[in-house]
């Protein structure tokens, strides 16, 4: 696959289908890719593998950017459930707020929300980074493995339930932690962490003393009978 | 006293009456929990007897129906799978298909057996839980990528590798519920597979993380063909509970094909209550998954794959006459290379278990080298014989099924109808929707 480095091209979705885009983006012949009139469509750019970057000009829905590997795709505007999910590589930004499930199953790539993320944000995430803006909802990093989420906001009710080793920095205020999720001391190697990865989501303004970090308790990690009332 | 054979059981005496409510195993597992406070996990599906395809009798060929001659005359077996949307459906030699079962659960000789074996007879194995490991696709000449709730080992690199998906939403011997893999089978190569430490606990969800359902799983779909442009099957597995409406729902959500699996359905574990009393019979679940699809109009259009407790040609015909289009093994499968061999009698003893009760899967110790991550257990499993005997098995199968469609006049084995069908019980005959032996009467519809 060759794809020209220098070459840029438009397409609408007002003329063409998403599965005609989709086999555009399989098989890309440009670098830089304008998607104009998304119109909330689903499975935008899902499934790319190469090293091009898309700019979707508009509101989109479900599963943009599904699966996403090595490719950049920017969303100006908001998305629906499972941006990026299952993303192994790559970058995905989201100018607006997204729906539940943003990022969820990741394994890799960063996922950047500027705006709020609902509930479920980085559930089952399996070692990509997201960063968001605003504030997620409830229920997100549900049994996240590996991998980290930062919020710049506030974070919903039982944050990081039944989670396993992903990291989870909220800034603001946190609803209530859910099972076997606890708050663990920010320490030097965690500033670091988190200082590079904000600068990478473009939030490198903000202080990483100013987040509180949140992790598995790991008690939950081998069934024990007298633990069941946690669950 | 004895039991249906004849045989008396141990431990009798004179005067002694043994209870039908509190049997031994029931007092047993009453002991049992009282002893370790939580229930029991185990592997298989429902011990319990259910109505099930020996409750069904084929109608061979009479004064108004012409048998075809067998060793001379056609009865084909292959059938095409995903021939709704898919650019790329599959082409399998046999009606009989592996069921989905995962590296974790299974040992990597384990899996490739299955995979020698099913390629052998021209037909297709499925990933589980865990996703697809480099020598199940080698081994596996058409194989079948499991998308389940815990996305264990999910890439789009093996999606495109896979030649069909499938869609889980439940399987018969846990319908609505997740899985646990226990610490001792989640060995360092599990462990990277899955993304998780080794040695825990592997809970794997029961809900998809991002669908929520049959409007969302539209899209979910949609996604999936986008990514794999439109080439791949979707299968949408689901454990049999409510077929006409999941079948229904499966239909609209743009599958290609609908799996559907009974509660004699095997499971690597999950707790005993749940298999034995969750889920429907495989036999009452086929008649309400057709009938969605007839009135829909599209029974033949998206593919019916029937499994949970197939073990003989007369069940896959059974299946098939009922309106299947192909139907899985699982448990068979095991068995025929080698799992709970009689000759494994002593080890299976000497790990509190007997040859051909040896359900304890979760714990990985299987002296059969089959449901276990113990390399020194795995490695006593050759995989080129357990394909051989696999491949053998299935042979049987088609056999056995051809014979009973020629019986009955069928030059292809997805021909049989419920015409062919008669029931020895009211109740298979209420849930085959067939009539009794001998009369006319279906309970619960009109007579026909």
């Amino acid at each position: 696959m060759s794809v020209d480095l220098t070459a840029a091209r438009t397409l609408s979705l007002a003329d063409h289908t998403v599965r005609e885009l989709n086999a555009a983006l399989h098989a890309p012949d440009a670098e830089r890719w304008e998607v104009l009139d998304p119109g909330g469509r689903h499975a935008i750019a899902a499934g790319l593998d190469a090293e091009i970057s898309v700019e979707v000009a508009g509101h989109v829905g479900y599963y943009c950017a599904g699966m996403n590997q090595r490719a950049s795709v920017h969303i100006r505007g908001n998305c629906g459930v499972g941006i990026a999910e299952n993303m192994m590589s790559g970058k995905v930004v989201v100018d607006g707020d997204a729906s539940q499930a943003a990022g969820a199953t990741a394994h890799g790539g960063l996922l950047v929300i500027e705006g709020n993320a609902a509930a479920r944000c980085g559930i089952s995430l399996k070692g990509a980074e997201i960063v968001v803006g605003g504030s997620i909802g409830h229920m997100s990093a549900f049994m996240a493995q590996s991998g980290t989420i930062a919020v710049c906001g506030d974070a919903g009710e039982a944050l990081g339930d039944s989670i396993y080793e992903a990291r989870v920095y909220v800034r603001g205020e946190v609803a209530s932690l859910g099972a076997d999720c606890v708050a663990k001391e920010l320490l030097e190697e965690h500033r670091l962490q988190l200082g590079e990865l904000l600068e990478r989501a473009g939030h490198g303004d903000l202080d990483p003393g100013e987040f509180r970090r949140y992790g598995s308790a790991r008690r939950l990690y081998n069934f024990d009978v007298d633990d069941a009332g946690e669950y | 006293m004895s039991d249906s054979n004849g045989t008396p059981r141990p431990g009798w005496r004179d005067g002694l009456r043994e209870s039908a409510t509190f049997d031994r195993a029931t007092l047993h597992e009453i002991r049992r929990a009282a002893r370790e406070g939580i229930y029991d996990i185990r592997g298989g599906g429902a011990k319990r007897r259910v109505p099930n395809f020996d409750d069904l009798l084929l109608l061979g060929a009479s004064v108004s129906r012409y048998p075809i001659e067998g060793y001379r005359e056609r009865c084909d077996t292959d059938v095409v799978l995903g021939t709704r949307f898919a650019k790329r459906p599959l082409k399998l030699d046999i009606p009989i298909t592996i069921a989905g079962m995962s590296f974790g659960a299974l040992s990597g000789p384990a899996k490739e057996a299955l995979g020698r074996g099913a390629t052998a007879m021209g037909t297709s194995t499925t990933t589980g839980d865990g996703g697809m490991t480099p020598e199940e696709r080698e081994h596996s000449k058409t194989l079948v990528y499991q998308l389940l709730p815990s996305r264990y080992g999910m890439n789009p690199d093996d999606l495109r590798r896979a030649d069909a998906i499938e869609v889980v939403i439940g399987q018969g011997a846990k319908p609505g519920g997740g899985g646990m893999l226990l610490g001792q089978k989640i060995s360092e190569r599990v462990a990277e597979m899955r993304d998780l430490p080794a040695g825990i606990d592997q809970r794997s969800a029961c809900r998809h993380p991002d669908w929520t359902g049959p409007d969302d799983l539209e899209i979910k779909i949609e996604e999936l063909r986008e990514i794999t442009d439109w080439e791949k099957p979707i299968f949408v597995k689901v454990g049999a509970t409510r077929p006409y409406y999941d079948v229904a729902l499966a239909v609209k959500s743009g599958a290609d094909v609908v799996v559907l699996d009974g509660m004699q359905g095997g499971t690597a574990a999950t707790q005993e209550v749940f298999i034995e009393h969750v889920g429907i019979p495989t036999l009452a679940a086929i008649p309400p998954a057709v009938q969605a699809l007839v009135e829909l109009g599209m029974h033949r259009k998206v593919q019916l794959v029937v499994s949970g407790g197939i073990r003989s040609g007369a069940d896959v015909a059974k299946a098939l006459a009922l309106g299947a289009d192909a139907v899985s093994i699982g448990v068979a499968a095991l068995v025929a290379i080698g799992d709970n061999a009689p000759e494994l009698g002593r080890e299976y003893e000497a790990i509190g278990s007997a040859a051909g009760f040896y359900d304890d899967w979760h714990e990985g110790r299987d002296p059969a080298g089959i449901l276990t991550q113990d390399d020194e257990l795995a490695a006593r499993l050759d995989p080129e014989l357990g394909g051989r005997r696999l491949a053998n098995y299935l042979r049987t199968l088609v056999q056995e099924t051809q014979t009973l469609a020629r019986a009955c006049g069928k030059s292809r084995v997805q021909n049989l109808e419920p015409e062919d069908l008669v029931a020895l019980t009211v109740e298979a005959a209420a849930m085959a929707r067939v009539p009794l032996a001998g009369t006319d009467w279906i309970p619960g519809t009109e007579a026909r």
